[in-house]
């Protein structure tokens, strides 16, 4: 791989063991995976912050780069943290401060594009938390790898990325066509076909036929489902995302997806209601648009919820909430804004038996941390409950 | 003595008892960051210690806060001396990148045994067996 002089220099040593190690780690990477040089980005978003993922060894390790000097160049954010007892809270925080003594913005969202962090066409980055990498890749058109936690912590140091995979053009192509002839309408039918098709991809990239999304949120939900039960990083929808025009390369395999294969999984996860013991809206965390529908649906309903309802959403959206009156609404009816976390990264299986969410890939995550899972219309979720 | 040719990942050399893994290994939740012992139930050196050895196996698995895992590994001086894989992948290689530990891939593991003595001149890319 071609190296710069300073880039040289910064492997060197000569700019501290911090650069150095975060350079060592993207020259080691850019060498496994074929890359001809550095690209610079223009943001980061870093994996691993919390403490139930990362624990001691990573607080460890980040303890060591702090107090090696370690700052990021680039505008950063992180992922979503965990909530936890008192003394995970604890673990907790000492993690943010780490991370905010680098220099990152401390908001930590699975959707940095709703405000906190938000990439252009065309522009490089190196994101890791897999649905927002599908979502700048394939919604916005920025180009990002699904990037570990160290390896988006190095770039973000030293402000560049090998430039291999998803950078590149001519791995931006689409690899499978998929034809929708399901009824593929509501928030929930994304889930259940991103999780369906998670399922039998691989390494796919898939073009999609015959969907028509309503809403952004519902491009939102399809990637997260499709990367968390597989591993897709980008999709193109016809007419729809910004290089559908230039997906299609070869002649390709084709899928048909219909109402059966979805209603597969919609009976996977079909927990009765006295199995259920809380609500969660909002994996990836919810936009302003989704949290305005709850409270529309809560005053429908008319009197409050008897389990808890969390909805979770970054800082940004949650002011947004505040000042529109929306979590005032929310709060009225037994609902909660939990801001820059996230349950799935919490010890959430200790808590509760069973959960009622909107979500394929929260479905998919509690059910494998051994939790009973509704997963259904955000309208049913919030006017069947009892 | 038998040469092996690689590839370097990590700079470094180390010479010390092979101990190989025919299955890829998981770091996250797979080895016992304080001891070193291996606890993945399904991995063939379940039970075995990394801990000064030169640990051999195919490909790192799970979740990419493993790096973190070899970080600590390192620091609670139960590390492998070395690390030769097959295919290096993001979790080990950069691992091994904070962890310091000499890495090199691009070998075929079926021409190691455990229980060999082996050298890993990761500068090189060699891997160099001694026979027993």
């Amino acid at each position: 791989m071609y190296l710069t002089k300073e880039e040289e220099l910064i492997l060197a040593g000569e700019y501290g063991y911090a650069l150095q190690k975060a350079m060592e780690i993207l020259v080691a990477l850019g060498e496994i995976y074929g890359a001809d040089r550095l690209i610079p980005i223009k943001s980061a978003q870093i994996a691993g912050v919390s403490y139930k993922n990362i624990g001691d060894a990573g607080i460890e390790f980040l303890r060591d780069f702090v107090d090696a000097g370690a700052k990021v160049s680039v505008y950063t954010t992180l992922n979503p943290a965990g909530i936890g007892n008192e003394e995970f809270m604890e673990k907790q925080r000492e993690i943010l401060d780490l991370y905010k003594a680098m220099g990152i913005e401390v908001t930590s969202t699975c959707t940095p594009y709703y405000g906190a962090n938000i990439p252009k066409f065309g522009d490089h980055l190196a994101w890791s938390e897999s649905s927002a990498v599908s979502f700048a890749n394939s919604v916005l058109g920025a180009r990002t790898n699904r990037e570990g936690g160290p390896s988006s912590l190095a770039a973000a140091i030293v402000g560049k990325t090998p430039n291999y995979g998803l950078h590149l053009e001519e791995n931006r192509k689409a690899t499978v066509i998929i034809e929708v002839q399901a009824k593929v309408k509501d928030f929930v039918d994304y889930s259940f076909l991103g999780y369906y098709l998670g399922t039998v991809l691989k390494n796919d990239i898939p073009y999609f036929k015959g969907l028509k999304p309503e809403k952004m949120d519902y491009l939102k939900e399809l990637g997260a489902s499709m990367a968390a039960t597989g591993s897709i990083a980008l999709y193109h929808v016809e007419g729809e995302t910004p290089e559908y025009k230039t997906a299609i390369a070869d002649k390709l395999d084709k899928i048909q997806v219909d109402d059966r294969e979805l209603k597969e999984v919609k009976e996977r996860y079909n927990a009765d209601w006295n199995e259920i013991d809380a609500i969660l809206i909002g994996c990836p965390h919810a936009s302003i648009q989704e949290i305005k529908e709850i409270a529309e649906f809560l005053k429908m309903r008319g009197k409050p919820l008897k389990m808890p309802l969390f909805i979770t959403a970054s800082k940004v959206v949650k002011y947004l909430a505040d000042s529109l009156g929306y979590t005032e609404v929310i709060e009225r009816y037994n609902g909660r804004i939990i801001v820059d976390a996230c349950l799935i990264v919490s010890p959430i299986e200790s808590w509760y038996r069973g959960i009622a969410t909107n979500s394929g890939k929260a479905s998919f995550y509690f059910s494998s941390a051994g939790l009973k899972v509704r997963l259904d219309k955000t309208d049913r979720l919030i006017l069947e409950a009892p | 003595m038998k040469v092996l040719k690689g590839r370097k990942i990590t700079k470094g050399k180390a010479k010390g008892i092979a101990l190989v893994s025919q299955k890829p290994l998981s770091f996250l939740g797979g080895i016992d960051p304080k001891t070193g012992i291996v606890t993945d139930a399904e991995s063939d050196i379940k039970g075995e210690s990394v801990k000064d050895k030169i640990l051999v196996f195919p490909r790192g698995k799970g979740s990419t806060v493993g790096s973190y895992v070899i970080y600590q590994l390192k620091k609670n001086n139960v590390a492998p001396k070395a690390i030769v894989v097959e295919d290096a992948e993001t979790i080990v290689a950069t691992g091994a990148i904070i962890a310091e530990i000499p890495m090199v891939d691009k070998i075929d593991i079926k021409k190691i045994k455990s229980g060999q003595i082996i050298e890993v001149d990761a500068d090189k890319g060699d891997v160099i067996i001694h026979e027993k």
